[in-house]
């Protein structure tokens, strides 16, 4: 019976976790927190204990951390193998094992995958291999960045200016070194939070003395003799001398061991239900098999049911907590995973933070404070309702717009805020640049079903 | 009891000791409109959080006094309203500027390099007990202690005390509810008086440390330019006077309803004793159980708010009780019971969104050391008196007084 089983899962069942980061810590927190006493394996491909990657981009490029110590701190004794430094390469659905690098197949009964996203690397190889291009997701990359901030590089030259891009361009500055960053769409965080907030950005780039080229791809990374990059050469023509590159291009996920698996998952992710159940590739749910964090993408009655495909801290936690819980829950018990996209940054000594899905907004209201003072509340509209908001140095206002959008508050906000100014009083268009065309991509991907993900080939019954 | 009575029995001084099963009966009503033209009483954790992110609240003075509340003529005095009166964008750089007198990011250590001192405080108060065994709690440690910390914070003489406290003591008396609305035209213009006289004690400190700054925020305050300028002399001054006060009178409270806390709940006194990291929760749980600030009863509203089903309109006043969303059973399980061990310690006691309490960092740590020492070196203490008397003020909940005996003071 289906109680018997449960209740054995939960005493001695083998629950296995692939992807040994934020998402995946959590969740085997949260087993053992709701009393799952069966084995537990972690497997991770990285060599380290789980840690924390916001910091990288922030306090650890000031120098105020150090990034061999961004350990996440533990909750709780989870009582885990570890399985540390060897990746996961094949999923057999039908045995229910996992098999890895080194050979060895782990055997699960239930399986979480949290195997997150990766930097997405320039795309010519032999550039991306020269001495001195870095991307920045993992520890060993912020160590090796690092080190070369502090050695005094000439220049820094940063491709893309989403947040991470933003966020290390922000880092050098404050150490006085010489930045150029390059951003294909029309301003920083363009792809994230529109071209009206983008333009706040970018007069932060600049005030702060960043050399900011907007309007322009990176055509290619030169090297010395000696296989060291020193220019960059942009598509107006320009070359800027360079002896760091950092290519923060936005990420990929890290779905490919999973190929011919089965499961539901491709280059957006992996599809599951809003029980973080992941779909096997014919669209039917599995029931053993759960996903949580960056590799996700779930749908969300908020935005239409659609699939949402998030890069955030907070999801991460959250979904990672709904999985485990699920996990070991019967049908009834289980929880939706139906969590307000928010997410945060700091730049140039301003925070900012988002709520909801501002890549979803046509429309753009600034309900509080000013642009002109870079601090503000502004509001994303969709088809005459609220579906997302930021902040800049603002953040304590936020959970008042996350409550508009959960309850699907009308747009345009007509009603008086404090500090609302004559700015605000009508919508402008919030500016995204046109999705078809690349840029480093925003942190939110709608991701709903279309029809180039489907691998699945339909064949009808005969009659 | 119907309902119509529960805010004057909230504010009558009879209820003083135990007002919390009043709040019980509030929380039937979560937003409550008592009399016509009275404030709207919301009492519930969600709605009275929402509210304080809410930026269809205000808690400017003046549109407080168009909302018909008395309470705003204090401010008349020459001295403009201090942030805690004020919205943005006004209310957040003056909060900003004083924030870089204070604490992090500018004073990132300001606060924790006090921790020795603050020690230090705390022990020769308790050594100073010398041969007494039954000792009043609030006069010879819940009060000095605080006062001793915001003095030398700011960088006023610690000798002066007494003529602040003439100042000090009519200006708390104003805020509550109950004064306030028995409030003769004399009564309110010796509140006025006093905020002047204070603001003038202070101006003289200013400008003193104008020509001979220090390393004290009066100095700070006066002195320093950052990306928002300075403040002028005047903002200065109701910032000061406003830090003083809230500095200390809420502290007190603090520190007294927890030590009457503890002594009612002795096995956690024990478990403190022997365990100094506990005070962490000890004192979020007390901020929750017991909340120096039970109710925040300056906010307007400048939109019709629908909340629970109830339009508030455009313009009515707001009364926020944080000490029954505290206690509030649909967010806390079994919301009567002081549990330092609860799995998510929240509350009101301090605010929330961008008025939340600015001295948290400070009370905390003040609170922390204080139970962690007095657990630790009362002997057997006890209460002698329980409940013990209270201050009449509604607001600003405490004892007035905590009479406790002990067997031995313990090195
Ligand atoms: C520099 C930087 C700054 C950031 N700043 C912010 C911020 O300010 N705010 C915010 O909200 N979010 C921020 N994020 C995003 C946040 O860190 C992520 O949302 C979060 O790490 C997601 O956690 P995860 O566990 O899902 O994935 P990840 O952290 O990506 O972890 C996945 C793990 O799985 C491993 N793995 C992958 N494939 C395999 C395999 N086949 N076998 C075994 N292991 C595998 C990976 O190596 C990795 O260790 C930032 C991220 C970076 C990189």
């Amino acid at each position: 019976m289906a109680a018997d089983y449960l209740d054995r899962l939960r005493r001695e069942g083998r629950i296995v976790i692939v992807g040994a980061s934020l998402a995946g810590l959590r969740a085997a927190e949260t087993l053992r927190d709701e009393g799952f006493a069966g084995s537990l394996t972690l497997i991770g491909d990285e060599p380290y204990e789980p840690y924390d990657r916001p910091p990288l981009s922030k306090a650890v490029l000031l120098g105020k951390a150090d990034p061999r110590h961004t350990e996440l701190p533990r909750r709780r004794e989870i009582d885990a193998k570890w399985r540390l430094g060897v990746p996961a390469t094949a999923l057999d659905m039908t045995a229910k094992r996992v098999r890895l690098a080194d050979g060895d197949e782990v055997e699960y009964d239930r399986l979480l995958i949290a195997t997150g996203v990766r930097a997405r690397p320039w795309p010519k190889e032999p550039e991306a291999q020269l001495d001195g291009v870095f991307v920045l997701r993992t520890r060993d990359d912020a160590v090796g960045l690092h080190r070369r901030m502090k050695a005094g590089p000439r220049r820094v030259f940063v491709i893309g200016a989403g947040f991470t891009g933003s966020e290390i361009a922000s880092a050098c500055r404050d150490q006085g070194i010489p930045v150029t960053v390059a951003e294909r769409a029309g301003a920083p965080l363009a792809g994230a939070l529109g071209g009206v907030i983008g333009a706040v950005a970018a007069d932060m780039h600049r005030e702060n003395g960043v050399d900011l080229r907007t309007g322009v791809m990176v055509t290619a990374l030169e090297g010395d003799t000696v296989g060291r990059v020193r220019a960059v050469h942009l598509s107006d023509g320009s070359v800027v001398e360079a002896d760091v590159v950092v290519v923060s291009l936005g990420a990929t996920r890290n779905t490919e061991w999973l190929t011919g698996s089965g499961l539901g998952a491709g280059p957006r992710g992996i599809a599951c239900d809003a029980g973080c159940r992941a779909f096997d590739f014919r669209g039917i749910v599995t029931d053993d098999i759960f996903v949580a964090g960056d590799v996700a993408r779930s749908p969300h009655a908020l935005f239409g049911y659609q699939f949402l495909s998030l890069e955030h801290w907070g999801n991460a936690i959250a979904q990672a907590e709904t999985a485990a819980h699920n996990m070991i829950s019967p049908s009834s018990d289980r929880r939706p995973h139906l969590w307000v996209p928010a997410f945060w940054s700091s730049q140039f000594g301003v925070n900012i933070k988002s709520v909801g899905v501002p890549p979803m907004g046509e429309e753009l209201m600034i309900t509080q404070g000013s642009l002109a003072e870079r601090r503000f509340v502004g509001v994303y509209g969709y088809q005459g309702r609220i579906i997302a908001a930021v902040s800049f140095d603002n953040t304590r206002w936020l959970e008042f717009y996350e409550r508009m959008i959960e309850t699907g508050a009308p747009f345009p906000v007509e009603f008086p805020t404090v500090d609302r100014r004559p700015e605000g009083r009508t919508p402008v268009s919030a500016d995204f640049p046109d999705p078809s065309l690349p840029t480093h991509g925003p942190t939110v991907t709608l991701s709903g079903y279309s029809p180039a993900d489907r691998q699945l080939v339909f064949t009808p019954a005969r009659h | 009891m119907t309902q119509a009575s529960i805010l004057r029995q909230i504010t009558d001084y009879s209820n003083r000791a135990n007002p919390y099963p009043l709040y019980k009966e509030l929380l039937k009503t979560p937003v409550l409109q008592d009399e016509e033209g009275g404030p709207y009483v919301v009492s519930s954790y969600w709605d009275i959080k929402g509210l304080l992110h809410d930026p269809r609240i205000s808690s400017d003075a003046a549109n407080l006094a168009a909302a018909g509340d008395d309470q705003a003529g204090i401010e008349e005095t020459g001295l403009p309203p201090s942030f805690i009166r004020l919205d943005p964008p006004e209310h957040d750089r003056l909060r900003r500027m004083a924030n870089s007198a204070f604490g992090p990011p500018h004073q990132p250590r300001r606060i924790d390099s006090m921790r020795g001192e603050l020690a230090q405080i705390v022990s020769d108060l308790i050594d100073g007990l010398g041969d007494q065994r039954q000792i009043d709690l609030v006069d010879q440690f819940a009060y000095p202690f605080p006062v001793t910390v915001i003095c030398r914070l700011l960088g006023v003489p610690r000798e002066d005390e007494p003529r602040f406290r003439a100042w000090v003591d009519p200006l708390v008396a104003s805020l509550d509810p109950d004064t306030r609305e028995s409030a003769t035209a004399e009564f309110r213009k010796s509140a006025q008086e006093a905020r002047m006289q204070l603001g003038m004690y202070l101006a003289g400190l200013v400008e003193e440390r104008t020509k001979n700054p220090r390393d004290d925020m009066l100095t700070d305050l006066a002195t320093s330019r950052g990306p928002d300028g300075a403040m002028t002399m005047m903002e200065v001054l109701s910032t000061a006077v406003l830090l003083l006060i809230a500095g200390h009178e809420t502290t007190v409270n603090l520190i007294t309803n927890g030590m009457l806390t503890l002594l009612r709940h002795p096995d956690v006194l024990r478990r403190l004793r022997e365990d100094p990291a506990l005070s962490v929760n000890i004192v979020e749980e007390l901020l929750r159980y017991e909340p120096p600030v039970q109710l925040v009863p300056q906010r307007t509203c400048i939109a019709d708010i629908e909340l629970r089903g109830v339009t508030i309109p455009k313009g009515s006043r707001i009364w926020l009780v944080l000490a029954a969303g505290n206690r509030d059973p649909e967010r806390f399980q079994d919301p009567d019971r002081f549990d330092p061990d609860r799995g998510d310690i929240q509350h009101l006691g301090f605010g929330s969104g961008i008025h939340s309490c600015f001295g948290a960092p400070l009370a905390r740590l003040e609170t922390q050391i204080a139970l962690t020492e007095l657990a630790r070196r009362l002997g057997n203490p006890r209460l002698i008196e329980d409940p013990p008397e209270y201050r009449p003020n509604a607001v600003l909940r405490g004892p007035r007084h905590l009479t406790i005996a002990f067997d031995d003071l313990l090195p």
